[in-house]
């Protein structure tokens, strides 16, 4: 048992080397995003000479850091109600189904959860250009519910089929119909996968990159597609540059801090189904 | 009876308009009819504005002809197999290091699965700048054989630069789907080897490992699907540099209809691509299925 001991010590110690090499790569964004244009250059692993705050506030405004936020908040939620409300409504409908066309609509449903963005974002800019739906906050949310509707339904359907069929004929002996069955009884039971269909897909959407360089345009820009076009244009201010890469990293890391436990249940919970 | 079927036939369809109709409308219009339109406009002339006639298979043929496709092609499956092993190589290794009984290693978990919270765009720009000027700077000043130059000049580095990010990325990921696996491996069947006196590595060959291998199912069908799909890091990095060497599929295929006006030729090569990751996951899911223990 004692050799067991000095082992996990050593593995231990193993495992903190390792944690400081996946850390080390953020360090170095995090010191000399409070350097100056030429010290960030000439030195990039020397500690700052003092410490260059205004950097945060010059990038956040040429970079329109408080727009783009707004914007990524606003399409991530919104994508996220969209994509519950739809997922969970078609998910209790395919489940409590008898119809033969139900299990087929499942069935392609999960087919189709392999076909990547990539082999439809060529027809997708024309099809929906003729359109005029493109460059618009709010039609790409319409797109993440069509993109993420599939898996989420997956997610439900798993839950609403051990939640006995009593429940229902109870709450229709009640004198409930289908629609105040499902919000008043079902709905509240699904929060545990509520919450994993919200971790999935939000960090799905809020750190999506290809669907909104296709999509949005200037003032529509979400945080990484800001943060990728204001790197471009700044390689040759270092200070600046990762000032907007640290800026653009908080808001998803104070997020995890707050719900860690639920983040992680969640990605295990998403994939092992 | 008769009355009485058409009575749930009705109720039933009323019950699929007020909960399928919207969801199912959303999916068919946003997924189902592009990709059916992209396969359709494969086999014309799309100019990326209009299609005049029917071609055939010519769209095919001329993108088994160009050389750059076969080359992206190329590297792409380079990078999936060096990501496959290397990402679960980490991945699993890592589960194993957070899972020893010691009080610390929640806080190690959240060092190694931090870098899977950030988009894959930002965690390129970050290795931008460590490839291009801190790694340089340090191996000037401690006299490193490596790093001296940059990374993402030369084809070969820039490969494997490509493939430590995707490994920095995605194994504390991987991380998370092992240490579940780990976890439901219940505590008689370990304690019974080691009653038996089973030694650390016999019990994780003979025991752990079969009886986990839905983890493995998972992890690798996600890391296939996820190398042949990656974007982000790619065009972050060094966008598919030194000369086009390292574009993954993705980006060649985004910069041939985009960049180069080849709709009708890209989107051939989106459906290959399409057609290879389908066949690449399956073959994988059912014979990693092989291995696993029914319980």
């Amino acid at each position: 048992m004692r050799r067991a001991r000095v082992l996990y010590r050593f593995w231990f110690a193993f495992g903190s080397i390792l944690a400081v090499l996946y850390a080390f790569p953020f360090f170095l964004v995090l010191v000399n995003s409070l350097k100056g244009r030429r010290e960030a250059r000439n030195n990039p692993i020397a500690w700052p000479e003092s410490f260059l705050w205004e950097n945060f506030v010059e990038a956040a405004e040429r970079m329109e850091f408080w727009q783009a936020l707004g914007n990524s908040i606003l399409v991530t939620s919104t994508s996220l109600v969209a994509i519950v409300l739809t997922s969970s409504m078609l998910a209790f409908y395919l489940a409590r189904s008898r119809a033969k066309s139900s299990s087929a609509i499942f069935l392609i449903l999960v087919t189709s959860m392999i076909v990547p963005f990539q082999a439809l974002m060529i027809p997708f800019v024309g099809f929906f250009g003729n359109l005029g739906m493109l460059s618009s906050r709010f039609w790409i949310m319409f797109f993440y519910v069509g993109f993420g509707v599939a898996m989420s339904t997956f997610l439900y359907h798993g839950f609403i089929k051990n939640i006995p069929l009593e429940l229902d004929e109870a709450a229709s002996i009640d004198g409930a119909s289908a629609w105040t069955t499902f919000w008043r009884v079902i709905f509240p039971m699904l929060s545990p996968v509520t919450a994993t269909v919200a971790i999935i897909n939000g960090l799905w959407i809020w750190n999506d990159f290809l669907l909104p360089s296709i999509v949005l345009y200037e003032d529509s820009r979400t945080l990484p597609l800001r943060t990728f076009v204001f790197y471009g244009q700044y390689t040759s201010d270092y200070g600046l540059a990762m000032a907007a890469l640290v800026m653009s990293m908080i808001p998803i890391v104070l997020f995890y801090f707050a719900m860690q436990k639920r983040i992680i249940q969640g990605i295990s919970a998403g994939a092992v189904k | 009876m008769a009355n009485r079927s058409t009575r749930t036939r009705v109720q039933e369809l009323k019950r699929f308009g007020i909960f399928a109709l919207v969801p199912l409308f959303i999916f068919t219009f946003v997924l189902v009819v592009p990709f059916f339109r992209g396969v359709f406009l494969t086999f014309t002339d799309w100019d990326g504005f209009e299609t005049t006639s029917i071609v055939g298979f010519d769209n095919y043929f001329l993108a088994f002809q160009d050389e750059a496709f076969w080359a992206s092609m190329g590297i792409t499956l380079a990078y999936v197999f060096a990501s496959l092993i290397l990402v679960n190589l980490v991945g699993f290794g890592l589960a194993l290091l957070v899972t020893i009984p010691l009080k610390g290693v929640n806080v190690l978990r959240t060092f190694f699965f931090v870098p899977n919270l950030i988009g894959g765009v930002i965690l390129g720009l970050i290795w931008q700048f460590i490839f291009g000027q801190a790694l340089p700077t340090m191996a000037e000043q401690f006299d490193l054989p490596f790093f001296q130059e940059n990374w993402l000049v030369t084809t070969d580095t820039a490969f494997w630069a490509l493939v430590l990010v995707t490994v920095w990325q995605m194994s504390g990921y991987m991380m998370i789907i092992y240490v579940t696996g780990l976890m439901s491996i219940e505590k008689d069947v370990l304690e019974a080897a080691l009653v038996d006196g089973a030694t650390g590595l016999r019990t994780l060959v003979s025991i752990k490992l079969p009886l986990m291998a839905q983890a493995f199912t998972i992890s690798l069908f996600l890391t296939i699907r996820n190398a042949f799909m990656a974007y982000d890091v790619n065009i972050a990095l060094n966008n598919g540099g030194p000369y086009r060497s390292t574009e993954l599929i993705s980006l060649h295929v985004f910069r041939d209809a985009f960049g180069f006006g080849n709709f009708a030729t890209g989107q051939s090569k989106a459906v290959i691509m399409f057609l290879i990751i389908a066949i690449a996951a399956l073959t994988q899911v059912i014979v990693s299925k092989r291995f696993e223990v029914q319980r």
